[in-house]
């Protein structure tokens, strides 16, 4: 093998490279279905609510009556502008919708993403360590009933019987006043919160922000469960652990220095690749708290079936996971050298 | 009829312990939903939109359990029992269909695509790798959008809610048995039985039909499984949403558990469970099918049960002609 075949940028830009195609793919894609196979829009979104004449001349306004292979052709060039066109229904350019909205998702996700890890790695561990016990058995079945579990019933079970004990709110990311209050500088509520100081505000904020990140987290905490518990049965196997033993070393500190580490170094890059199912699972759970983030708005798009909003949307969540998915390859491929072969 | 009987057994035989137990435990749970899908009509208590008795009374609005409907009444005034078991209904046509669509033309477009090879293997790859990276949840709202705004009324017996819902299912799960199909294939068509059939003057599709078909079948009842597990979750999802099904043209669980949104603020509790652990149910129970199939088609996985041998003690005399026909 030559020496530049495993070399770090030559990865990076073949990786690179790749995404070019999928990212036209998935943009055609995204244009067949919602701008050609559905006839006209306007009047989907618009029709007897304006007079022909001006849905007319809306249509014309958003350069819809010309070619669709010009529409297409303008749709590539404006996203390569980071242009992702206007809504249909309230006339708002969706880079202002991502960034009003964005912000609220945003901070859903990271949260959930955190309570995900500080209930699964834990379990994980555990349900590893005691392979093929009452323990092992009772955390394998938590984990398929939590991947059974469609996260709005999640959310509708810790709203009737969670909520009302511990007096948390269920519904938005704030109070009114909290709203009123908090100045807006960097879009994200809880961001403005802190640099607010306001103690109170960030106090409301937090407690909106506890539940719906709960339900999240142990929506997708199976995932982490089920991922540290084979790399520790994987580690566990493995030659070193096996000569740390035979040294003389206790099984609990050869489990923690030795196996625990190694075991989790692969789900780190592995659950990069799981915003799918958090990105998912955030429009559900916004829509199911109520929370003003931008599956919500998706969602409230599609129900006035403005496909200027959604295709806009849908680009933006396509570019966002086909360029995570790139940034943890490459970390992967600088952690891992086996994986730039 | 024998062979029938031993393939179906297959998964009983070859399994022990754990393994077994989740077969047997999934098969039970998914056999009531089927029982409650084919039956609905006779199973259930009333209809899914039914908002009155047959002597014309109302039905009252959000009663809690009681003998004359045990799972309470919605806010519509509808029967929670009777809505889980239509939902039943709804649930095994729209995912049946969606598993059969996706599992067809995966298959057909994975044989060809590796075995014919050259750009049309490429090209489809590339499709189906970008489809694959894009989350599939996104898909299916697309999708779904598309087809609720595309078809209108129904077709033959299906509603058109739930012809839309099983196309956009379908669409999303196409690329995974595209995957298996292609990779199967490329690794079977060179082994030599393939090789000797070429030689023997074999043509494509009767080398597709006869030699790979048989070999790409194997992997693909674990596949469909777990993916009906998933498409449950995912149909609800969407009901949830509110894209999709409509409440006048079928029960559906997701749609449900939306408008028990509004009870839970309330207190109301059986809006939302019974629908919300029917689906927990029928997804849990298919995952087991699911994961109990792959141990038993799974060599890795396999823990094949010991079938004790008895072993008779050797005779120092030459066996009779009566013991040599009884060893047989």
């Amino acid at each position: 093998m030559s020496a530049s075949a495993g070399s770090l940028p030559r990865f990076i830009a073949q990786r690179v490279l790749l995404v070019i195609p999928m990212v036209w793919i998935l943009m055609t894609l995204v244009f067949v279905v919602l701008r050609v196979a559905p006839g006209d829009p306007i009047s989907a979104a618009l029709g007897g609510k304006l007079t022909p004449a001006a849905l007319d001349q809306r249509r014309h306004a958003l350069g819809l009556d010309r070619p669709l292979i010009v529409q297409y052709g303008d749709y590539l060039g404006s996203i390569l502008h980071l242009d992702f066109g206007k809504s249909f229904t309230d006339n708002q350019s969706i880079l202002s919708v991502v960034r009003d909205n964005g912000g609220a998702t945003l901070s859903l996700t990271i949260a959930a993403f955190l309570v995900a890890l500080v209930i699964g790695i834990p379990l994980g561990l555990l349900a590893g360590r005691l392979r093929d016990t009452a323990p092992d058995v009772l955390i394998r079945l938590f984990g398929i009933i939590t991947y059974a579990t469609p996260i709005f019933f999640v959310g509708l079970l810790v709203q009737i019987h969670v909520a009302p004990l511990l007096g948390l709110p269920t519904s938005g990311d704030a109070s009114p006043e909290t709203l009123f209050v908090v100045p807006e500088r960097t879009h994200i509520l809880l961001v403005d919160a802190l640099l607010s100081g306001d103690w109170l505000s960030i106090q409301d904020v937090l407690t909106h922000l506890a539940l719906p990140a709960f339900t999240l987290g142990v929506a997708i905490c199976g995932v982490f469960i089920r991922l540290v518990r084979v790399n520790i049965l994987q580690t566990v196997q493995s030659d070193y652990v096996e000569a740390a033993q035979a040294r003389g070393i206790a099984r609990g500190k050869v489990m923690r220095n030795h196996a625990f580490r190694n075991a989790l170094v692969p789900v780190i890059t592995i659950v990069g690749l799981q915003m799918a199912l958090l990105l998912s699972g955030a429009i559900l759970t916004e829509s199911t708290f109520n929370w003003p983030g931008l599956g919500q708005k998706l969602v409230k798009y599609i129900n006035g079936r403005d496909y200027g909003a959604v295709q806009g949307i849908i680009t933006i969540f396509a570019l966002v996971v086909i360029f995570i998915s790139l940034l943890v390859d490459v970390v992967n491929a600088l952690i891992d050298p086996r994986v730039r072969y | 009829m024998r062979r029938i009987a031993a393939f179906i057994a297959t998964p009983f035989s070859k399994t022990q312990g754990v393994a077994r137990w989740m077969l047997v435990i999934g098969i039970a749970i998914t056999a009531v939903f089927l029982f409650c899908a084919a039956f609905a009509p006779w199973v259930a208590p009333y209809g899914f939109a039914q908002f009155r008795s047959s002597s014309g009374a109302d039905f009252p609005k959000l009663a809690a359990p009681s003998p004359h409907h045990w799972f309470g009444t919605t806010d519509l005034q509808t029967d929670v029992l009777s809505r889980v078991i239509w939902g039943a209904r709804t649930a095994v046509e729209v995912v049946s269909l969606a598993v059969i669509a996706s599992l067809l033309l995966g298959m057909v477009l994975g044989l060809v695509s590796g075995y014919f090879g050259g750009w049309l293997d490429r090209v489809l790859v590339l499709v189906m790798d970008s489809l694959f990276a894009f989350p599939s949840f996104l898909l299916a709202i697309v999708f779904a959008f598309l087809f609720t705004n595309l078809i209108g009324s129904g077709f033959l017996f299906l509603s058109g809610g739930v012809l839309a819902a099983a196309l956009s299912l379908t669409a999303i799960y196409i690329p995974q048995y595209f995957r298996v199909v292609r990779n199967t294939t490329i690794s079977a068509k060179e082994a030599t039985y393939v090789e000797a059939a070429r030689a023997l003057g074999a043509t494509d599709g009767v080398i597709m039909r006869r030699y790979l078909f048989g070999n790409v079948i194997q992997s693909v009842p674990v596949l469909a499984t777990l993916n009906a597990a998933d498409a449950i979750g995912t149909l609800a999802a969407l009901g949830f949403l509110g894209i999709g099904i409509q409440p006048d043209e079928a029960g559906e669980w997701g749609f449900d558990l939306q408008r028990a949104l509004d009870d839970a603020g309330l207190g109301i509790w059986w809006t939302s469970l019974y629908p919300g652990l029917a689906i927990v149910l029928l997804i849990t129970g298919l995952t087991l099918v699911g994961e109990g199939l792959n141990e038993t088609v799974n060599p890795l996985l396999r823990k094949q049960r010991l079938v004790p041998v008895e072993m008779t003690a050797r005779q120092p005399t030459v066996p009779t002609s009566e013991t040599s026909v009884t060893s047989r």
